[in-house]
């Protein structure tokens, strides 16, 4: 019997993770307790320009490459122009570049006049901009989709509305994954990305993996003409117009939620998504007519210092925990490929990920989320 | 020790409330009317809201009904229309009269509440929407009134202008008197169809013709009705001249000139409010759609939460009647005022409304005009989707994609890998994304995809309702007075300094959060 892996979640990291190990031949299903990419892996900013993390070169290098590689449409476009209205945001957009272009990348400096070249409804206040000459943004729903469809066309399998009820171990090793659905599913090899479940899942294996789940949120307008760089954000919000020629933007308070059972609960809009509208409507006064016509709401996890936990961990010897703490799109064709290599490999040659090891989290306190203040918060409850 | 505070969060956020009112009722229709007046008698202070006159910018993208472009001039002055609809709805000066805080050209565009993801909020809030700036109310109770909104059915040609809602109609010659046809084909020949024809002969529009799918016999609407017959296209270059209809066999072809088509099928209940607050819900083909779950009051599953009118509930007897409505209206204020603590009457619940199979007539309606060879069928409107591209998930037309893999996938391989689910459908096709809100297609999606799988049109997850719920600028969202608190901790995305480090810079020992870090990291 071929070597066999259960990628235990369906989103960005799994799917890619999934696919990845099906292109070198590795028999593989992922299980997944809803929809694939139905949670925050289908609802975010759809960014790909990730220039702190160790998979930013993997990442650049496979974004112009995903639709080829997939056959399905991502709506990948290149490049990113960041906007400061004020002379602080500004340097603060400066300071993020620098971090890229010590690693090699070029980006441009915009007087206001040259970003208005670019995005005509941007502010005649702003400050400047920078045009960046790597990094980009995709379509998430349709990335989600294209690695589900082709990791299915390369006959890998995935397992929908299955929950992964627990795990079987024997000598050190998972030889079987356990779901309400399907029963027991055999493994040699399993990758935990489940998001914000990912701690109780692990759990189960008596192993602790510190992430706080988080609800964040985003807006979007009606379609406007298209600018020539899609990827045009600041002013404290992120996001893109997409090809269709919407505004989708968040940014602004999260809010640290429970996560008591294997369900995500349907992750609702607050009021800031006002406040989200206000600093789009500062950013592009000139299309303040454009209307809203939706929003939505997400959950996503975070690790105590906010990077990635991605590694093979060493008992059991056969089970790599993955969670990108609150960024995990955009880097999703990188770190699927480094997952798969941890995977099959024990390593992965082409990023260092000796800092996204689970270990540093060893001497974490019991209630670090207290700590931090990353518990759910009422006014009701003091 | 006091807890820690992550500044960043929404934890101690204070979200301003312009005042704070023990009940609002959400739509001035015979129900929400009724419901008001009675709770301000009963001794409630009361606001009642109401979206008409809606924003002149509204009419033309058919929310918050389908007005198939056919109200005139005098429909884009708010201030005429506000008298207008003052004196066409003769209950408002009863509840002015009661002490009710109406509210004219005032929409809801959301509402936020404690639930699974959000226990920040010091109390209930309702987003008030007008022209030119977004509030938010407080309330104890709510009572949505919401009425119900046009169910459009897709036909050769319904994407031209002069095909419009039963609903439009209604309002363009009642309460805005300014409908800017002469001549009009009704499609449906039930009682939302005799009840348009009623209203043209009220107004002096002409009815050239009424149109039905179905064989049935017809009621006596005194013009002519074509039974068992189907559109086959809509006549006119540019707008609707005419209509073409056919028996499904293609036989007995007849041209009728008309300047506007009413569709008067159904109705739908105006639920996405209750939806917003997490309100539960059942799909109820007898009264037309999804509805929310309420006791005989119309208390929903939410405490403090009342539907009332045709958003609960929509049928023939209410298509007929707004008696019916109002008493809706009285039962659901009387259970507000009695969950006050006043002390109010048990109002007589109105008359269950016969139990009629409506999903019927949508999936009748499809299968005349919807079938295998009506691939370019536009669906949905806003997004440009036609038939073929919605039921195999092609994606947009300005995307480029290879052919070749789509063939193997359409909606029944999805099925293959679990139930259909719309919202799925809608972020792949972007059917139900446009600036419509999905209002033209919702219900036709649901139904097409249903057929789709031979699943009951229930199966099929409701999608779900996100603010704002009517289509709101940039420039109104944003006139309001943001906390400043809120504007010294803002960031992109948390605050977790060591996660915009560069990775080759180790987590330094105490650094847990800084506002300017995320300001403009985030990439």
């Amino acid at each position: 019997m071929s070597f066999h892996v259960v990628v235990v979640g369906g989103g960005a990291t799994g799917l890619s993770t999934a696919w990845w190990l099906r292109r070198d031949g590795v028999a593989v299903t992922v299980v997944e307790k809803g929809i694939v990419g139905w949670e925050a892996s289908g609802r975010n900013g759809g960014g790909a320009t990730h220039p702190v993390s160790p998979l930013f070169a993997e990442e650049q290098r496979l974004w112009p490459m995903m639709d080829d590689l997939l056959g399905y449409p991502t709506e990948y476009q290149s490049r990113r122009l960041r906007i400061g209205l004020s002379r602080r945001q500004l340097d603060l957009i400066l300071e993020g570049v620098a971090v890229a272009r010590a690693q090699g990348f070029v980006a441009h400096e915009l007087d206001n006049q040259a970003l208005r070249e670019l995005v005509p409804f941007v502010s005649e206040a702003a400050a400047g901009g920078v045009l960046l000459e790597y990094g980009g943004h995709a379509n998430p729903q349709r990335t989600l989709q294209a690695y589900a469809w082709a990791l299915q066309d390369l006959g890998g399998v995935i397992q929908q509305h299955s929950t992964v009820t627990g795990f079987d171990t024997v000598g050190g090793r998972v030889n079987g994954v356990r779901t309400d659905h399907q029963g027991v599913i055999g493994c040699d090899a399993v990758v935990l990305a489940a998001g914000p479940h990912t701690a109780q899942l692990a759990a189960m294996l008596g192993i602790r993996v510190p992430v706080a789940p988080a609800r964040a949120e985003m807006i979007v307008t009606e379609p406007l003409p298209l600018i020539s760089i899609g990827g045009a954000d600041g002013n404290g919000v992120y996001g893109r117009q997409t090809l269709r020629g919407n505004l989708a933007y968040g940014g602004g308070p999260h809010e640290w939620i429970d996560l008591p059972d294997a369900q995500t609960p349907r992750a609702v809009n607050s009021p800031v998504m006002q406040s989200v509208a206000k600093r789009v409507f500062e950013l592009f006064p000139k299309v303040a007519h454009a209307r809203v016509i939706r929003s939505w709401a997400g959950v996503i996890e975070n690790t105590p210092d906010g990077r990635p936990i991605l590694e093979r961990l060493a008992n059991p010897s056969n089970l790599v925990v993955a969670t990108m703490s609150s960024v995990g799109f955009g880097l999703s064709p990188a770190s699927g490929r480094a997952l798969a290599q941890l995977v099959t490999r024990g390593g992965c040659d082409f990023a260092d990920l000796s800092q996204l090891r689970l270990s540093r989290f060893d001497a974490l306190e019991a209630d670090w989320k207290a700590e931090l203040g990353w518990l759910p918060w009422s006014p009701h409850a003091a | 020790m006091p807890a820690a505070r992550d500044p960043t969060s929404i934890a101690h956020k204070n979200f301003s409330i312009s005042e704070h009112v023990p009940l609002v009722v959400v739509g001035a229709g015979a129900a929400g009317i009724a419901a008001a007046v009675m709770a301000a008698r009963l001794g409630l202070r009361t606001m009642l809201v109401d979206e008409h006159p809606v924003a002149p910018g509204l009419l033309g993208i058919d929310v918050p009904w389908m007005f198939g472009d056919r109200m005139d001039a005098a429909a884009r002055n708010p201030a005429r229309m506000v008298e207008r609809i003052v004196a066409a709805r003769p209950g408002l000066q009863e509840a002015f009269d009661a002490g009710v805080d109406v509210r004219l050209g005032v929409s809801v565009w959301s509402a936020f509440a404690d639930g699974p993801t959000s226990k920040a909020l010091a109390a209930p809030m309702l987003g008030l929407a007008d022209g030119e700036h977004a509030w938010f109310v407080g309330f104890d109770r709510l009572i949505v009134a919401a009425g119900a909104r046009d169910l459009a059915l897709a036909f050769p040609g319904w994407d031209r202008p002069g095909v419009m809602g039963a609903l439009g109609f209604a309002a363009a010659v009642g309460d805005y008197n300014a409908f800017s046809g002469r001549r009009i084909v009704v499609l449906g020949a039930g009682a939302l169809g005799e009840q348009t024809v009623r209203r043209a002969g009220a107004a002096a529009v002409e009815v050239a013709a009424v149109i039905d799918v179905a064989a049935r016999s017809p009621r006596d609407f005194g013009v002519p009705v074509h039974s068992g017959f189907r559109v086959r296209e809509v006549l006119g270059a540019t707008e609707v001249e005419g209509v073409s209809i056919a028996r499904p066999d293609g036989s007995a072809r007849t041209q009728i000139l008309c300047d506007t088509i009413v569709l008067a099928i159904d109705t739908v209940p105006n639920v996405e409010l209750l939806d917003l607050l997490g309100c539960a819900m059942r799909f109820a083909p007898d009264a037309g759609g999804y509805v929310p779950v309420t006791d005989a009051q119309g208390r929903c599953s939410r405490v403090g939460i009342y539907a009332a009118g045709d958003c609960a509930v929509v049928s023939d007897e209410g298509h007929g009647d707004p008696r019916w409505a109002a008493a809706s209206g009285r039962s659901a204020a009387g259970a507000a005022a009695r969950d006050a603590g006043l002390a109010a009457p048990v109002e007589p619940t109105p008359p269950e409304p016969a139990a009629i199979d409506r999903d019927a007539w949508r999936r009748e309606w499809l299968q005349a005009h919807a079938g295998d060879d009506a691939t370019t069928l536009p669906i949905c409107l806003c997004e440009e989707v036609p038939l073929g591209d919605l039921l195999g998930v092609r994606p947009p037309r300005y995307l480029a994609y290879d052919a070749a893999r789509f063939a193997q996938r359409d909606v029944r391989s999805l099925a293959a890998d679990g139930p259909v689910n719309q919202d799925q459908i809608k972020r792949l096709t972007r059917a139900g994304m446009g600036l419509c809100q999905g209002r033209r297609c919702r219900e036709q999606v649901q139904v097409l995809l249903a057929m789709q799988g031979n699943q009951t049109s229930g199966s099929v997850p409701m999608p779900s309702y996100r603010a704002p719920l009517r289509p709101l600028p940039l420039s109104v969202l944003a006139a309001f007075e943001e906390s400043p608190e809120m504007q010294a901790n803002w960031t992109a995305w948390f605050g977790i300094a060591a996660q915009w480090l560069p990775h080759w810079q180790e987590v330094p020992e105490g650094l847990r959060y800084e506002a300017s870090w995320n300001l403009g990291r985030l990439e």
